[in-house]
């Protein structure tokens, strides 16, 4: 009897080979992504050429042939508009933004006094990151410090007039501050108010389901800029003489319950989708209806709609601008008042001032529709 | 239209409800609170602007300070509240402002049935038209047929439609919301023709790419003259408001200024002393019910008329504009002050 010797036993795998050489690297991706048809191709061409043609110019006037520092509106000006610059030079005025810095983002804010503002923004940063990452513990203590206590810091310090600070009345502040200020407000109230609406809408008891219906019509019914109008041309002339109502607390009031009516539509939208065996199924377990909501309802309804609830945010935060109209000076507000600078006034200050105000909203607006991405593939774990 | 119908609106509102705020003493409430609430624009170059470290400055501001200098003896004891185009009129009958130092065109409708009182005329500006001097157009009677820009909204518009109207002439306007809007169209080349106030055109100006290739046609097509404006009914307050205006230009005259103010007291001139206050038994604050030295004060505060134009808006600000119906009443202009005496 005798064993069959093999010549050759394979004692491990063979590597895998690399892919042939069309099918791989940058060759292969772009075959497939660029020129995989002649209509790709020719698509792919007319796409570069119209990047060569509109990028370098961009860029040259963004950054290389803009002022960069400088006192006054020499810097941005060409010899005969009276200033330094070569005649038919076009570039961005960076100096302009530099010089400004503070007034965008602080307002009129006493200069001495803006630590005060810088420390409830340092804060808010602090507490608010923490409670953007999933993983950090402690979300409750977390969001008593973000919600309940950021708040009264920043009613301490923002206004001041106890406690040894100067008051600084609201209608010196302005800029980047206010914009977040009411953006933060808004977000913080309208959440939890059109949450509490959108239930009330969808109620058995008629007189809840009436008033949460009214006053979602009607407010949602009118434009924002006629409510902050309403409030600031004609609420001054129905009060007696010398009573004023501070001008950034009714624009803080009014979009809020604006952004509430928003929400509370968005969110009664998550709570039609949820399927009626889920309420059934609640009810049959027993639960009281704040448990069934809480525990069920919301979490599935509120999961569906992040997507609109951030659209609501991010319309909010830009819809803040319209406090201009009010004598308010936002982000974009204060930028456009500086045009008004004798000292800056050129031909290119406004293109700049307004492409470092759309760049700031843009930076603020992205990261929020970011991070609801991120919520969404994290909560999104069943339908995948 | 929509300007019109609110402004009527507004007015009957006033009518109505502003009735009780009209008769307050408007100066103890000031001097109880302890400034001056001064209405301004939300942002005129010139006129009503921020500085470099976002301090309200310019004509309009200045003539807030002098009010607060006359009251407290300190210019800065002014508060102020930026008021659009429409919210001026309700803030100043509210009494959420004590006065409007807001380049408002006094007009009968306003003077009348808004129930406001104007007097002393700080700058007298009027509707002027600019153009390319490649167009060769030496008159606004030739611009038939041209192109447009302004800005929509404002009188200036409904006095173009007026001009062009009464002249025959056929245009095409090209309207925008926002001033930077139109001046760029203009300097893009979108309209061969821009009209606004002269002193507008003057900061168009500054911005224009080739200031140099544009000239201001000589046509003044509307009378635009600018003054503070306070509520009917509070005669010491407006004689208050008039004559911090007629002492500036009185001190332009006598040759006062910010520097020099000190010294003037000493003047051997009957009239300077009496208008300084140093005359013996003088009354000419207490009648005002200020004190006798608030003249001074609002020269130290600001300055002349002189040095408040030209600080802000004349030779020694980038405006560089002209004197013209501006200066003195013995300089060519039709700046004057009743007497003090």
């Amino acid at each position: 009897m005798s064993t069959h010797q093999a010549n050759f036993v394979r004692a491990s795998m063979i590597e895998a080979s690399p892919a042939p050489a069309l099918e791989s690297g940058i060759a292969f991706w772009l075959r497939k992504n660029l020129f995989a048809t002649p209509q790709d191709t020719v698509l792919t061409i007319i796409s570069l050429l119209v990047l060569a043609w509109l990028v370098p110019p961009v860029i040259q006037w963004l950054f290389i042939d803009a002022a960069w520092t400088g006192g006054g509106r020499g810097v941005c000006a060409t010899i005969a508009q009276g200033g330094s610059q070569p005649d038919g030079w076009s570039g961005a005025c960076w100096a302009f933004v530099n010089a400004k810095f503070d007034q965008f983002i602080f307002g009129r804010y006493p200069p001495e006094e803006r630590w005060r503002p810088a420390l409830v923004g340092i804060l808010f940063v602090l507490f608010l990151v923490p409670m953007l990452i999933p993983k950090v513990p402690y979300k409750g203590l977390n969001a008593v410090l973000l919600l309940a206590v950021l708040p009264i810091i920043a009613i301490i310090l923002l206004p001041g007039g106890w406690f040894g600070l100067t008051y600084v009345e609201t209608a010196l502040w302005g800029g980047l501050m206010v914009t977040l200020a009411l953006s933060f407000v808004g977000i913080a109230v309208s959440l939890p108010l059109g949450i509490l609406l959108a239930l009330g809408r969808r109620s058995n008891m008629p007189v809840i389901k009436m008033l949460c219906t009214v006053f979602i019509e009607v407010v949602r019914g009118v434009p924002l800029i006629t409510v902050l109008f309403m409030a600031s041309v004609m609420l001054p002339l129905f009060l007696p003489q010398g009573v004023t109502f501070d001008k950034f607390l009714r624009a803080l009031i009014g979009v809020s319950l604006f952004a509430s009516a928003y929400m509370a539509e968005v969110v009664r939208g998550g709570l039609q989708a949820i399927p009626k065996g889920q309420y059934e199924g609640a009810d049959s377990l027993g639960l009281s209806y704040w448990q069934k909501m809480n525990l069920i309802i919301l979490p599935q309804a509120l999961k569906l709609v992040i997507p609109g609830i951030v659209n609501t945010f991010i319309g909010l935060f830009k819809d803040t601008s319209l406090v201009s109209i009010i004598g308010m000076f936002d982000l974009l507000g204060i930028v456009r008042l500086n045009f008004a600078d004798a000292n800056w006034a050129t031909a290119v200050t406004p293109v700049t001032g307004l492409i470092f105000a759309g760049f700031i909203f843009w930076l603020f607006c992205f990261g929020m529709s970011r991070y609801s991405g991120f919520m969404e593939r994290l909560l999104d774990k069943s339908q995948r | 239209m929509a300007r019109r119908i609110l402004t009527a609106l507004v007015g009957a509102a006033v009518m109505g409800i502003g009735a009780n705020a009209a008769s307050a003493a408007t100066l103890d409430d000031v001097k109880a609170k302890g400034f001056v609430q001064c209405g301004v624009n939300t942002g005129l170059t010139g006129f009503a602007a921020p500085d470099a470290s976002g301090n309200w400055s310019g004509f309009d501001v200045d003539y807030c300070k002098a009010i607060a200098a006359a009251v407290f003896g300190d210019g800065s004891k002014v508060k102020y509240t930026p008021t659009s185009a429409k919210e001026r009129f309700p803030a100043l009958q509210s009494g959420e402002v004590d006065v409007l130092a807001r380049n408002t065109t006094w007009t009968i409708n306003r003077d009348t049935a808004l129930g406001f009182n104007f007097r002393p005329v700080n700058y007298y500006d009027g509707q002027g038209f600019m153009v390319r001097k490649g167009l060769n157009v030496k008159s606004a009677l030739e611009l038939s047929g041209a192109a447009v820009c302004v800005q929509t909204g404002t009188t200036t518009e409904l006095n173009l439609a007026d001009y062009f109207k009464t002249n025959n002439l056929q245009y095409n306007p090209v309207v925008f919301e926002k001033l930077e809007e139109v001046n760029a169209a203009y300097d893009a080349g979108r309209c061969d023709v821009y009209t606004t106030d002269q002193s507008g055109l003057y900061s168009l100006r500054l911005t224009l790419s080739n200031p140099d290739d544009h000239m201001i046609l000589p046509e003044i097509i509307s009378k635009e003259p600018l003054g503070p404006a306070v509520r009917q009914g509070d005669d010491q307050w407006f004689d208050i408001v008039s004559w911090v205006h007629f002492a500036l230009i009185q001190a332009e005259e006598f040759g006062i200024t910010q520097a020099n103010v000190e010294e003037m007291k000493k003047s051997p001139n009957p009239d300077v002393q009496r208008f300084l206050g140093v005359e013996a038994d003088s009354k000419i604050g207490t009648d005002l019910g200020l004190t006798n030295e608030w003249a001074v004060n609002v020269i130290k505060a600001v300055g002349n008329y002189g040095e408040v134009f030209d600080r802000n808006i004349g030779a020694g600000s980038p405006l560089k504009i002209e004197r013209g119906l501006n200066a003195l009443w013995n300089k060519g202009g039709i700046q004057y002050a009743p007497p003090v005496r």
